[in-house]
């Protein structure tokens, strides 16, 4: 104690004995003291990378432009409408700089091009992290409360989505990912609300559970329950991950408040039998082109076939065989609004087809599961196990409701606090991997969790987690003029007689029309326009194909002839495009002259036979239409129209605008409409 | 008094010190590579490749395909149990990254490309006999703007310039009598300027004195949809495109 005051003393008198000293040290500290700002700067970690950029274009050719555009200091891109305060280019410098494309050595390297400039949006937006930091690892990996790490580049689509809700060409993930919330059923359980204030809707059809014992037995609920997948590896319905007595209780529920209808049991007595001719089931099957929606797996394990209905490779081992003849006979009866067209198949096809179905199945499906009779108790607790893991949400369920939000709302899950997660032990705390996780594995989180499991690859659950991490709390904030809003499918619905008659054969599954429809086969909403009546009719009553290559074809409904010419005029009558003249005549050329003009044009300056064929002896183009008869099939006004500007009457066709002048464009429709076919050339002449 | 001082500042070097060797003990702790726990149960003396190399991918995503090799020993038979490993330039992740052949010789490794544009040489170890024995794969990772092309190619390019049939899509190369150049073909497009690329898309084959069967995009695609296009291209050329760019002179 003594030494150390002795040391103090000493050393108080050393310092300040003398004023002068004192004066000199005092300065000396306030020296040092004012110096530690600038010297905090010169040493701080942004100046450490100006300077080694600087050095990086020294040597370079272009060095002096390089240094020109740089600027020294903290650079700052203040967006205040999106609240964006990003300090990125202070260090980025090379992100705007074309000549340094063959820099990868960061911070320095160009960014790569994309649509938007790095002043209108900054970086923050699309990448993450917090923009005003100007150390890296406050910017790039700060898990403060509030903040967020730099999103993995594999989800930087999900930027996009902020302000494009509409489908983006460039973004195959971020559509993927969002396509699936509708189709998975995700949006059946949690609500997403769009900007505008609607509701995302979903696009699956689960089917009604209201008459299921009319089409399976409780033994192939239960088997299907257990494992979903085992029956049909592309369904989208989810593994619950249930015990025997949850889906015994649940399957003696659902079979014993199911209701019948009474056109299931009343085929009975029609002899399911195969056909004597055993080629008749594969050939019905494949005329129908009941794979252009239905997939099939084939010996090699992979599956052949559209995904539109659901998969019929076990198809037998699930429908009863008097329910499956009822569907194929009207599946209307069953289900009102199912995507499956009647077919008007005659009594005996539906034999033929219902036997080839039944003899799809496995015998080791299903094969050891035997359930007792159910008692009371099951059924209540059936029901009660449905009302808990929320089937109603996705199935119409007699005696259960449908519940309102029966999971937490997603509308802005990526701007979730990281504070409100709860993350597994070992995982990386970020609201990406936590998303990602709870897609992958979601009972992992906890036995309370009652999402169920859904079989996706990783390219599946990394487009799903793309488009959630979209749905920041920015997308909703952001000045309207930023947001592309999404282009929602209409309500469009045929009138009459005819619209009765489309509904019943589900047009709408494969087509659009103005604006409602699937994605198939070609919109019809100007097919009046383009097509002569007498092609139309002929077609509906046996669609032949136009394009060779395609697999996918429209399958032959047994029409009336009275549908028939329903249906026709109804497309004729209504289905006009507005910027078709109706009244559209060649010019009193010499026709044959003219005919032979366009030839030329056809084969030479245009070289149309590079994707189509008009002698089928010596063309050979595969892409577009075969045109061997367009002359009876399209009118001449609508190949005009086609020939002058195809995109302006079916946007997002590939056959590009050539720009035609209105006599190439005449002479070769003139040509075009001189291709009658084989039948219609000999008229002609 | 001095002295005092010094001995006080000579305590100091020695804690600075102590400290400065614990944090090079623990330093070295966190960087030494974690055990393997696979034991080689064999040995082989070449790799091959059996499929996933030469793929085209996104930036900072999984590859489509996983890659797979196969190690054999010195007659070429396949061999089970030995140790492989992949290896690539940083941002390249491998799942697993090590790992032993399988019965049939095979090893597989799900690969996520880095987070820049460019060819990525990734690089494939076993052990070997006497030395190590490499294999080296390539594989392409596009950014935004070459995948927007390689979208746009699909689309409106791909059904002639891609000889490649499928029964989903079939290829229409073969049906034309003068043959197009498939994207791949560096020996041609790399010896044809933007500029020359961009006027063959937008004004068609006969505006380089070209086959007609090549018709004109320029009023069906916007110019950035043929920048895109253009960007595909040059990004899966084989061999590789270099762009002349600028002329350094030496100082």
């Amino acid at each position: 104690m003594q030494r150390i005051r002795r040391i103090l003393s000493s050393a108080w008198t050393a310092i300040f004995g003398d004023p002068v000293r004192a004066f000199g040290v005092v300065s000396l500290v306030l020296l040092i003291a004012l110096a530690i700002a600038p010297a905090k700067e010169h040493f701080s970690e942004w100046h450490r990378y100006q300077r080694q950029y600087l050095n990086l274009i020294r040597d370079r050719g272009d060095a002096v432009s390089l240094r020109r555009s740089f600027k020294p200091g903290i650079h700052q891109i203040w967006l205040p409408d999106l609240g964006v305060v990003d300090r990125c280019t202070t260090c980025h410098l090379g992100l705007n700089e074309a000549g340094l494309a063959d820099v990868h050595q960061q911070p320095f390297s160009k960014h790569p091009a994309i649509l938007h400039s790095l002043d209108g949006f900054g970086c923050v937006i699309c990448h993450g992290g917090q923009g005003a930091a100007t150390t890296v690892s406050e910017a790039h990996s700060s898990v403060r409360a509030g903040e967020e790490p730099i999103l993995p580049a594999r989800y930087i689509e999900s930027g996009c989505g902020q302000c494009h809700q509409d489908q983006l060409p460039g973004t195959p993930q971020l559509n993927l990912g969002r396509s699936m919330l509708r189709r998975y059923g995700c949006v059946h359980c949690h609500a997403i609300t769009l900007p505008d204030g609607t509701k995302v809707a979903a696009i699956d059809h689960p089917p009604s559970l209201d008459h299921i014992a009319d089409k399976t037995t409780r033994e192939w609920i239960f088997s299907w329950l257990k494992d979903p997948q085992a029956y049909s590896a592309s369904t989208t319905m989810p593994d619950f991950k249930l015990s025997d007595a949850d889906a015994s209780d649940i399957s003696a529920y659902l079979v014993s408040t199911s209701t019948p209808l009474p056109g299931d049991s009343a085929a009975l007595d029609v002899k399911p039998a195969v056909s004597a001719d055993s080629s008749s089931g594969p050939s019905l099957y494949g005329e129908s082109f009941c794979s252009s929606c239905h997939a099939v797996q084939n010996a090699a394990g992979n599956l052949v076939g559209g995904n539109l209905g659901p998969e019929l490779t076990r198809i037998g081992n699930k429908a009863k065989p008097e329910w499956l003849l009822a569907w194929l006979e009207n599946p209307r009866t069953y289900d009102a609004t199912t995507p499956m067209p009647h077919y008007r198949f005659t009594s005996q096809q539906v034999t033929i087809l219902a036997g080839y179905l039944q003899n799809k199945s496995d015998p080791d499906y299903g094969a050891n599961v035997h359930l007792d009779p159910w008692n009371a108790a099951q059924v209540a607790r059936g029901r009660k196990l449905i009302v808990e893991l929320g089937c109603a949400a996705c199935h119409e369920i007699n005696g259960v409701q449908k519940p309102e939000n029966f999971a937490p709302e997603l509308s802005t899950i990526a701007s979730k606090p990281l504070a409100q997660i709860l993350f597994l032990p070992g995982m990386e705390h970020t609201l990406s991997s936590y998303i990602a996780a709870k897609i992958r594995q979601p009972r992992a989180f906890g036995a309370s969790v009652k999402m169920p499991q859904f079989t996706l690859t990783v390219a599946q659950s990394d487009a799903l987690t793309t488009a959630l991490l979209a749905q920041t709390s920015r997308s909703r904030s952001m000045p309207d003029d930023l947001r592309v809003a999404e282009t929602r499918e209409t309500s469009y619905q045929p009138a009459g007689q005819a619209g009765k008659l489309m509904t019943e054969l589900a047009c709408l599954s494969c087509h659009r029309i103005n604006g409602r429809g699937g994605d198939m086969a070609p919109d019809l909403s100007s097919e009046g326009s383009a097509v002569q009546q007498q092609w139309l009719v002929s077609f509906l009553k046996n669609p032949n194909t136009l394009r060779p290559a395609l697999i996918r074809r429209m399958p032959r409904f047994n029409l009336s002839d009275n549908e028939n010419k329903e249906l026709t005029d109804y497309i004729l009558a209504v289905y006009q495009s507005p910027s078709i003249d109706p009244d559209f005549t060649l010019p009193p050329m010499n026709v044959a002259e003219t005919v032979e003009h366009g030839r030329q044009l056809f084969y030479s300056k245009y070289a149309c036979q590079a994707c189509h064929i008009v002698d089928t002896k010596t063309d050979k183009g595969y892409i577009g239409p075969t045109l061997t008869q367009v002359g009876s099939r399209l009118t001449a006004a609508w190949i005009y129209a086609w020939l002058r500007n195809p995109q302006a009457l079916r946007p997002g066709t590939i056959e590009p605008n050539q720009n035609l002048s209105d006599d190439d464009a005449r002479a070769l429709t003139a040509f075009l409409m001189s291709l009658k076919g084989p039948g219609g050339r000999g008229a002609k002449q | 008094m001095t002295r005092q001082f010094a001995s006080y500042m000579t305590l100091r070097p020695f804690t600075w010190m102590i400290l400065l060797a614990l944090s090079v003990l623990a330093g070295c702790r966190r960087s030494a590579p974690p055990a393997s726990e696979l034991k080689a149960t064999a040995t082989g003396t070449a790799i091959v490749e059996s499929s996933g190399g030469h793929q085209i991918g996104v930036t900072g995503t999984a590859l489509s395909d996983p890659l797979v090799i196969q190690v054999n020993d010195d007659q070429g038979a396949a061999v089970t149990g030995a140790l492989v490993e992949f290896r690539g330039p940083a941002g390249v992740n491998f799942d697993p990254a090590v790992v032993l052949t399988d019965s049939s010789g095979q090893a597989t490794t799900s690969v996520t490309l880095g987070a820049s544009a460019g060819r990525y040489q990734l690089s494939v170890v076993t052990p070997g006999k006497s030395h190590p024995v490499t294999l080296e794969v390539v594989e392409t990772a596009l950014d935004y703007q070459q995948r927007l092309g390689s979208i746009l190619a699909d689309k409106y390019c791909d059904r002639c310039h891609d000889p490649e049939s499928s029964p989903e899509r079939v290829s229409n190369y073969d049906n034309l009598a003068v043959k197009p150049h498939p994207f791949t073909e560096g020996d041609t497009l790399n010896k044809m300027s933007d500029a020359d690329l961009t006027s063959t898309i937008v004004h068609g084959g006969p505006a380089l004195n070209r086959s007609a069967l090549m018709p004109p995009y320029g009023n069906t695609l916007s110019a950035a949809d043929i920048r895109a296009l253009i960007a595909y291209t040059r990004a899966v050329a084989d061999p590789p495109y270099h762009p002349a760019g600028t002329v350094y002179a030496f100082k």
